[in-house]
């Protein structure tokens, strides 16, 4: 029911908490066979027996995206606040520090421009290893800045989401409301004729699936990513059944009409400047 | 006879005490005297339960049973009612009511969750939770009343969009994030009011307007407070925690500029007079009504979406500018 499910199946669960595992050898969580180290990195993160997507960081992703040295960042000076002085079982500022240092991030998001294929985007990434890749006001008022700079810049513009925290808790009502902030903001992009293309990865849940991810002019996805509205436990807790084997997946969600490719990484980048030709050559 | 939420009980008893005594077959001066001062104590007893709810008595107040809901407002604050039943989609959702409706003789669109009052009905409209299909109807609908130039209203109250199977294969994500992205731009006036439970993205996905109002003891939340508990504490047992933890009480909403203005209920709240609070919603309704449509649509438009714009809380630093060595850090906005 709420925007901000955090719960997946254990399998996905393992697939983002992991990322790469260390070492020289790894278990692939998708067919299970030890896989070379480095023949996944080479592939970007993807397995070369079974193509099982392992979690990137933002960073990472705007590498494998943008031609090298392209990307100048925007709006890293604003930073999160705890406007609720919220606490569980740790006080959120806490929270913020031990994921700023864990992430080498200051939120969720990164955003700014730079070149895919000598084309000039506007481009933001949620990482879905800071809080879950959750939306609170930073986040909320990164994404909005990029979109009004996409705008005045006359930029296409990419979002790629990874972010299975939808709507950050931590932050109250005001984390919803960064949900029509930056829809109203990608309203006044879609009247000024801009392209926003929207790429969902492995999560894409509750709020940030309620808002600009659904939005794209043209919606990506990568491979078996979860994708949705509430969280699959809480559909479970509600209906009292077993949920289909492919629920939520990108492969689902393309069945049912809701996004327009699967593409896998090693793709993504042509792909991405594909479509940009065809609507903002 | 009312139920009672369980931090009523000395309101129950006052009321139980007043009965008997009305009851008795011979007033006499002095069981009239006796029933005045229980009157008096009475209303000091409920004023001072319900200007000090906590957060999660809030929630059970805004849960209770006899809250009015969206259809007691369609036939107390409006002279006429006509449902539009379609979304020429799937089918039609009883969570999501939409019709034409006239407000002091002016004619607007009203749109509103509703959750039903009796076992059937909330079964029947899936306990409030919307499907795609209703934000769908809502969504052709407020179309339409654009453009005709009719106001839109909304009532909010939602536990939060359905979770299910269905839901999801229909698109409930997309259809949020089409809603709120379409009613920033709908080129006439809309005013949102959350009745009762402003339940998440289900809530936001009517709650995008020039004017957003909530009821005193309503409240408006990300999450719910049990959804909250389970995933920050682990339990849904610590739901009275997560309420307050996550500040979202009309007082908190207002400091925050989340919602623009605060309809105050009747002594004991909604629940305990129906009318009165239909008479508040209509005053404050006809009032934003003659503001909104004295203005021109562009400044309207401009207005609604610096309003949304400016939500949030975060600190501007210009330590992190490169060219920028001096160490000034401002807020954005006043953090209460």
């Amino acid at each position: 029911m709420s925007t901000s499910e955090t719960d997946f199946s254990e399998e996905l669960a393992a697939r983002r908490k992991k990322g790469i595992p260390p070492g020289l050898w790894v278990a692939c969580p998708g067919c299970k066979k030890a896989i070379f180290r480095k023949e996944i990195d080479k592939r970007l993160g993807v397995c070369p027996e079974c193509d099982f997507h392992y979690y990137v960081s933002a960073k990472t992703r705007l590498e494998q995206l943008l031609d090298e040295g392209t990307f100048v960042e925007c709006d890293n000076n604003l930073l999160p606040v705890d406007p609720l002085t919220f606490a569980d079982q740790k006080p959120y500022v806490e929270r913020l520090k031990a994921e700023q240092k864990k992430t080498g991030l200051t939120d969720a998001v990164i955003t700014g421009t730079g070149m895919i294929r000598a084309r000039r985007v506007a481009i933001g990434v949620t990482d879905s290893a800071f809080i879950m890749g959750s939306m609170g006001s930073v986040v909320g008022e990164r994404l909005a800045r990029l979109v009004e700079r996409a705008e005045v810049q006359k930029l296409p513009l990419i979002i790629v989401s990874a972010s299975g925290g939808g709507a950050r808790m931590h932050e109250g009502i005001l984390s919803l409301m960064q949900m029509a902030k930056v829809s109203a903001a990608l309203a006044r992009f879609d009247q000024a004729g801009g392209l926003f293309i929207s790429v969902l990865t492995n999560p894409t849940m509750g709020g940030v699936a309620a808002s600009f991810a659904s939005l794209g002019d043209v919606i990506i996805a990568e491979p078996k990513a979860l994708i949705g509205f509430a969280g699959p436990r809480t559909i479970e807790a509600t209906i009292r059944m077993k949920l289909p084997n492919d629920f939520q997946t990108s492969e689902f969600l393309l069945e049912h009409g809701y996004i327009d490719r699967i593409v896998r990484r090693p793709n993504l980048k042509s792909e991405i400047a594909r479509i940009i030709d065809y609507c903002h050559g | 006879m009312l139920d009672y939420l369980p931090f009523e009980q000395p309101i129950a008893d006052i009321e139980q005490q007043i009965e008997s005594l009305k009851k008795l077959p011979e007033p006499t001066a002095e069981s009239m005297q006796k029933l005045r001062h229980l009157r008096k104590q009475l209303a000091d007893t409920t004023r001072q339960i319900y200007d000090n709810l906590t957060p999660w008595q809030t929630v059970q107040v805004a849960r209770h049973k006899n809250r009015p809901h969206t259809v007691d407002y369609l036939s107390l604050v409006f002279d006429e009612f006509v449902e539009l039943h379609g979304d020429k989609f799937f089918r039609d959702d009883r969570a999501m009511r939409v019709g034409f409706a006239k407000l002091d003789g002016r004619k607007v669109l009203v749109v509103g969750h509703q959750k039903g009052r009796n076992f059937k009905d909330r079964t029947e409209n899936f306990f409030g939770c919307a499907h795609p299909e209703g934000y769908r109807k809502s969504m052709s609908k407020m179309r339409l009343a654009a453009k005709y130039h009719l106001p839109i209203i909304t009532f909010i109250d939602t536990p939060g969009a359905y979770p299910g199977i269905g839901a999801e294969e229909r698109g409930q994500a997309y259809v949020i994030a089409e809603n709120m992205f379409e009613m920033s731009r709908l080129k006439t006036p809309i005013v949102c009011i959350v009745i009762g439970e402003g339940g998440s993205g289900g809530a936001l996905g009517i709650g995008v307007g020039d004017r957003v109002a909530m009821l005193q003891h309503a409240y408006y939340s990300v999450i719910s407070p049990e959804g909250c508990a389970g995933i920050l504490w682990k339990s849904g047992e610590h739901a009275e925690k997560a309420a307050t933890a996550l500040k979202f009480t009309s007082k908190y909403l207002k400091e925050f500029q989340i919602v623009d203005d605060v309809i105050e209920e009747p002594l004991g709240g909604a629940h305990r007079d129906h009318h009165q609070t239909a008479a508040r919603i209509k005053s404050y309704l006809v009032k934003s009504m003659k503001e909104l449509t004295a203005c021109k649509i562009d400044e309207m438009l401009a207005n609604r979406y610096s309003k949304f714009r400016q939500m949030g809380r975060y600190l501007e630093s210009s330590l992190a500018d490169e060219e920028q060595t001096n160490s000034t850090a401002q807020f954005n906005g006043a953090i209460g």
